[in-house]
């Protein structure tokens, strides 16, 4: 999604590849018919709702070993394997989903889901008003990270999973997990929360609110009404410039781009395009608004201002009362958008209700997108974590080690 | 802190001792669990709930490959994270002389479960002091294999200072096992000048053992 542009596809990963998810087929599951609507947080009503997903392995005889990926603020349900043969690149989090890899498809059934309010095939402000038959734009009603795992509950009831071996996600997606936890609790016998918080902080809400700011700023926005018209991409490539400024670090900014000049020798002593650092930037703003739609953009980073477990019981310990799944919580040491003391808050108010939680810091400079790049570490801690938690849901060995009286 | 990783497997024998004090389906937490057989052993056979902190990443994520819930980081914030009581045992192997603060770490064992046991190399072992006595040089060998540069053992202590610090603790010392640098275990007797490795099991309160 970022940096991984520069990061080679490994052999046994493209396409007839033995790690590669191989051909995958976008999927949709639509539900909430009139008048049956999906009842939101804000207290609006939406429907019908379309949920984009993919699925890779297989469901077992048992409906056991199920994991679903959620993904961050501009991801799809497109995680894993490709498109099609002509595809440059496979999907977001193909380093770790595929026969043999962390994410084992030979041994569990992966469902990558997308979120409500998003633009990758999933209802959302791009989506046509059933009311008006012209689309939603601003009018579409403000959802929530509660909203959005609402919706892949429905998901993955359809496919037949009552209780999911495990969900993993990073970024906004670690906020889908911990919802997922603790809304869904009988539903997830585990759980991967990665480089993630149990509330957005101050900091995260004030880098939203300049993406924001950036794009409504832009005329062609109006109001959100510029759909079938010129939208507005210098807003969202701004928007999408600062982000990629808090996925990545000092140091991994310094060792990639360093005070490189791109295709001169010297300064101009002009406001073009000079350091490596600016066109890469400018790389990245522009081609994300071939693909992402700017009010998508805005209701997504409002629900991510909105998530706050501690608010919701009055602390994080209490939150998690309910929590029967075990966790595998991961940070990343140079994340400083997702700092690891974030992360360290979840592991403690888990640990002060007795949940099986096993804490990773990944030693790692690439900053918070590290977790989307390939890291041994990353590799070790979710495949072994698996593998347990499948054994023990089977019914093999470690009895005892569940909350209930666990330590 | 990366030469306190590398323990020597040879004094992971001690676990063995340290398993028979644990009943079984104790919760225990395991400072300092390495690779986490211990935890591991004590899960799987004795039907134990084990908990482990480890500092070492690698470590760690043995950890995760045994099943073993671990937290990675620092063992004085790790403790902080749990609750009063929430152990029946927290175990200390062959780790004490190398924390910062002993008395704390021990304060808070003895916080979050109701006894600790702890195994430590005795610095009054005889070998040690005629070590020191004749070569003039601090003691090296293979229970203490470090130099005075790069050893990560910054709180040595002996059978005597440790007991004296029990009793001045008011924690009662409960059972104390000695063992020799080839983990034979020897009596109470002389106990400072013959044992290598030293486990006491402790609790809070008074009467001590003799």
């Amino acid at each position: 999604m970022s940096i991984d542009d520069a990061v080679p596809i490994a052999e046994s990963s493209r396409l007839g590849g033995a790690q590669s998810a191989g051909l995958v087929r976008p999927q949709a599951f639509t539900f909430a018919e009139p008048p049956n609507e999906m009842e939101l947080e804000c207290g609006q009503r939406l429907g019908p709702v379309t949920l984009a997903y993919e699925t890779y392995g297989q469901l077992s005889p048992q409906r056991d070993n199920a994991v679903l990926i959620v993904h961050a603020l501009s991801g799809d349900a497109h995680a894993a394997g490709w498109h099609s043969p002509d595809d440059k690149k496979p999907g977001w989090w193909d380093i770790v989903i595929g026969p043999g890899k962390p994410f084992d498809t030979n041994r569990y059934f992966v469902i990558s889901s997308n979120i409500i309010g998003g633009c990758k095939g999933s209802t959302g402000p791009s989506s046509t008003n059933p009311r008006t038959g012209r689309p939603w734009g601003l009018a579409f009603p403000m959802v929530t990270i509660s909203d959005m795992v609402r919706a892949q509950k429905a998901l993955v009831e359809h496919l037949g999973v009552r209780r999911l071996l495990s969900l993993s996600g990073g970024s906004m997606g670690g906020f889908q997990v911990l919802e997922w936890a603790v809304r869904y609790p009988e539903c997830v016998a585990s759980a991967i929360p990665i480089a993630t918080s149990a509330r957005l902080s101050a900091q995260g809400i004030a880098l939203n609110e300049v993406g924001r700011q950036a794009i409504m700023a832009d005329p062609n926005w109006a109001g959100g009404d510029y759909y079938g018209r010129e939208p507005p991409k210098a807003g969202l490539a701004i928007a999408r410039m600062i982000g990629h400024i808090t996925y990545l670090s000092d140091q991994q900014m310094h060792a990639k781009f360093g005070r490189r000049l791109q295709d001169r020798q010297s300064f101009g002593y002009d406001f073009k395009t000079e350091f490596q650092v600016e066109s890469y930037l400018r790389y990245q703003g522009d081609s994300f608004v071939r693909r992402f739609d700017a009010n998508s953009y805005l209701y997504i980073s409002k629900s991510m201002d909105y998530f706050d477990l501690p608010a919701r019981r009055g602390s994080l310990v209490q939150a998690f009362e309910g929590v029967r799944a075990e966790f595998l919580v991961i940070s990343i040491s140079s994340d400083w958008l997702y700092p690891t003391y974030q992360s360290k808050e979840i592991v403690k108010a888990l640990k002060a209700n007795l949940v099986p939680t096993t804490f990773v810091e990944l030693q790692s400079d690439y900053g918070h997108d590290a977790f989307l790049l390939p890291n041994a570490q990353l590799n070790d801690a979710v495949s072994g974590f698996l593998a347990n938690v499948l054994r023990r849901v089977r019914g093999g060995g470690h009895g005892g080690q569940g909350r209930a009286n666990g330590a | 802190m990366s030469a306190l990783r590398k323990r020597p497997t040879k004094l992971r024998l001690d676990y063995e001792l340290i398993e028979s004090l644990i009943p079984d389906g104790a919760r225990v937490l395991d400072l300092g669990c390495g690779d986490g057989q211990l935890l591991a052993d004590l899960i799987e056979r004795k039907g134990c709930q084990g908990r482990g902190i480890e500092i070492d990443d690698k470590a760690v994520l043995e950890c995760v490959q045994r099943g073993v819930p671990v937290y990675h980081g620092d063992m004085i914030e790790g403790l902080g994270f749990y609750r009063d009581a929430q152990f029946d045992v927290v175990i200390l192997s062959q780790t004490l002389q190398q924390t910062m603060d002993p008395p704390k770490v021990i304060h808070e064992m003895l916080r979050v479960g109701r006894r600790a046991v702890i195994s430590f190399p005795n610095f009054g072992h005889w070998w040690v002091r005629l070590q020191l006595l004749l070569s003039g040089r601090m003691p090296h060998n293979r229970l203490l294999p470090y130099h005075w540069y790069n050893t990560p053992n910054v709180h040595f202590c002996t059978v005597k200072d440790f007991r004296e610090f029990c009793d001045r603790q008011d924690l009662r010392r409960v059972v104390e096992i000695f063992l020799t640098a080839r983990f034979q275990r020897v009596t109470h007797i002389l106990a400072n000048w013959r044992a290598a490795i030293a486990i006491f099991q402790i609790e809070r309160g008074r009467e001590n053992m003799g």
